[in-house]
């Protein structure tokens, strides 16, 4: 049931993807200088070259481990996304007593008018 | 050193005042955690006013509740109204939450008193406090060795008498290890029994949290105080939480206790290879596991075996894929829940000429090391292109573990392993990231499949260091393991407090 037989070893597929091949990860290096700089910008964290460096060589090395699971024939295993599936999770609609405004304004970096403050989103003043 | 429940009984029959009870944890606090460094935050004066409540209470003949006059320490990514919560990261340094967790709530209900805030690694990735922004916390066995982490501060604080009970959240370790390193008692619930309302999230699906105590009937009592459903947590379980303590005193006579051969090999010693009870591990056993760490989880067998429990070996074949599939899911996750970082509503902001590069400066300057790459590795684990070759893949080996621990506890009540591969390591000594990852070989598979799972503590290791036995139990059965727990405590051979818990509170007074 589990894809496991009783010698606790699970059935072994031959590596043939090619790096192209976007469900197999190839043989090419777990990630580059090029990616790693864009995965910052889009996970909006300023980087130098240099950090860029370091972290191509920590997420390579944890990228590289990743690839054991190629080795893995998961075609008849559905994915998993929450340990404990509950369905129709429903409350009843009663008032609360809301947070505070004027206490949560007050840990923000910046606020006026009851409101958080920014800068200007279009580059023009507001 | 006092526990919770000789502590909480006294305070109720009025013979010990919560206020003397703080004193003396307080004056401990003061004389030793500049050398630990436990604590992010001490809350004396808040503390002070609960615990004078507590005692106002009693004089008036009103039951403070269970934990009444306890002193309890707060992992720091726990949401507690107007006392700093900062995940010790400069990202939320002096962010006072508007509002309480609900376990705090329910904590406090009970009678407990808040006495601090602990260290952990920045945001609870790592397993050692040494991501913490704010310096590490040191193990009271031995200040040149990590805690364990993430919640290092909250088994630190425990270990060394600062509190006798703690809260930590565990996500792929972070409460049975450093249990194990600091020779205590920690215990992961099962994913849902405990409400996430006010724990600053790092992965979702994985995150609970749940007791560190100094033994295993003050941890029961605690998973009492703490379980049950929770209306504004949507994946809170709508069950009743049961007796816990009254699972400590079932024998184990009859129960299957599965020891897992993955995780746990065959004797060293060739005289005494297989054991009494035990044969060899078969087929494949994970690398780096301590070979004195292995010897007390067989022990431990032997031991439950002896009071009548049925003993044998299991494979669960997936839990060598576990750490893998973890730190690609983790990362993906934490991706998402710390984009809400951005220098908008809390915490840090670093001017910038628009709101993007606001963003982009306050992440820079917010974010540790550590935090960053696995932002950024969740960031990869989920882009176009690679989604399905990693963070999907890694999705489906988290069945093949659910199905795994579904086919062992067909045939086993509990399952049995090492907490930790090791003891307690010495700072620096892990500084490769998938070095310090495989701390959570033998813990994260529990959290893939949302199983609970604690730590006892059995013997010790190299140079003396704790050595924790993991139980695991099939979701919702936290009695069973309870009842296996308390019964390896009753075997375990006695454990050397730590130097620090055997001095008395003030320095002078001590070593």
């Amino acid at each position: 049931m589990s894809g496991a037989n009783k010698s606790g070893k699970r059935q072994v597929r031959q590596r043939e993807g090619s790096p192209t091949d976007a469900a197999s990860l190839g043989e090419a290096a777990a990630i580059s200088t090029d990616q790693v700089a864009h995965v910052a910008r889009l996970a909006r964290i300023e980087l130098t070259a240099d950090e860029i460096e370091h972290y191509t060589g920590h997420l390579g090395r944890v990228l590289e481990h990743a690839r054991e699971l190629e080795d893995l024939d998961l075609a008849d295993v559905p994915p998993l996304a929450h340990p404990y599936p509950l369905r129709n999770v429903f409350r009843d609609d009663v008032a609360g007593s809301p947070v505070d405004r004027d206490e949560v304004l007050s840990q923000a970096p910046a606020a006026s008018s009851g409101q958080f403050e920014v800068p200007p989103v279009l580059g023009e003043e507001a | 050193m006092t526990s919770a429940h000789v502590i909480a009984s006294e305070v109720r029959a009025g013979t010990r005042r919560a206020t003397d009870v703080l004193e003396d944890f307080l004056g401990r606090i003061e004389a030793h955690d500049g050398d630990v460094h436990a604590f992010n935050t001490v809350s004396a004066e808040q503390a002070r006013a609960a615990a004078a409540a507590i005692d106002a209470a009693v004089d008036e003949g009103r039951d403070p509740g269970p934990l009444a006059g306890v002193p309890v320490a707060f992992k720091d990514n726990l949401c507690t109204r107007g006392v700093a919560t900062t995940c010790s990261s400069r990202m939320l340094e002096g962010w006072q939450p508007p509002y309480d967790a609900t376990v705090v709530q329910a904590m406090t209900a009970a009678g407990a008193v808040m006495i601090g805030k602990t260290n952990l690694d920045e945001f609870a990735m790592g397993s050692s406090t040494e991501h913490s922004a704010f310096g590490p916390t040191r193990n009271p066995y031995d200040l040149a060795r990590v805690p364990g982490g993430s919640s290092g501060g909250s088994a630190a604080a425990v270990a060394a008498g600062f509190a006798p009970l703690a809260l930590g959240s565990d996500t792929g370790g972070s409460i049975r290890q450093p249990a194990s390193l600091c020779g205590i008692v920690g215990i992961k619930p099962t994913y849902g029994r405990v409400s996430r309302y006010g724990l600053v999230a790092f992965a979702s699906s994985f995150d609970q949290i749940g007791p560190f105590a100094t033994d295993v009937a003050d941890a029961a009592l605690a998973l009492g105080v703490i379980s049950g459903h929770d209306p504004v947590d949507s994946t809170s379980i709508p069950a009743a939480a049961p007796d816990f303590e009254a699972a400590l005193a079932r024998g184990v006579e009859g129960l299957r206790v599965g020891v897992v051969s993955e995780l746990t090999g065959s004797r060293g010693n060739g005289a005494a290879n297989g054991g009494p009870v035990l044969g060899d591990a078969a087929g494949e056993v994970l690398d780096g596991i301590d070979a004195d760490v292995t010897e007390r989880v067989l022990e431990a067998a032997d031991a439950l075996a002896d009071a009548g429990a049925t003993v044998g070996r299991v494979s669960v074949p997936a839990v060598t894929y576990g750490l893998t599939a973890y730190y690609l899911i983790a990362p993906a996750e934490a991706s998402s829940n710390l984009a809400r970082y951005d220098g908008t509503r809390y915490g840090l902001r670093v001017e910038g000429a628009d709101v993007e590069e606001m963003n982009r400066l306050t992440r820079r300057a917010g974010f540790g090391d550590e935090v960053k790459a696995r932002i950024m590795l969740g960031t990869f684990a989920l882009s176009a292109g690679y989604y399905d070759a990693y963070y999907g893949k890694a999705q489906r080996v988290r069945m093949l573990t659910r199905r795994d621990f579904d086919a062992a506890y067909a045939d086993f009540d509990v399952l049995l392993s090492p907490t930790s591969p090791c003891v307690a390591f010495r700072f620096g000594e892990r500084a490769d990231p998938m070095t310090m990852y495989r701390c959570d070989t033998c813990t994260i598979p529990s959290n893939l499949s949302g199983d609970p799972a604690m730590s006892v503590p059995f013997g010790t290791g190299a140079e003396d260091l704790p050595v924790g036995v993991q139980v695991m139990a099939p979701a919702l059965g936290e009695e069973a393991m309870l009842t296996v727990a308390a019964a390896l405590e009753r075997a375990a051979p006695p454990l050397p407090k730590p130097p620090l818990a055997r001095m008395s509170g003030s320095k002078g007074a001590g070593s």
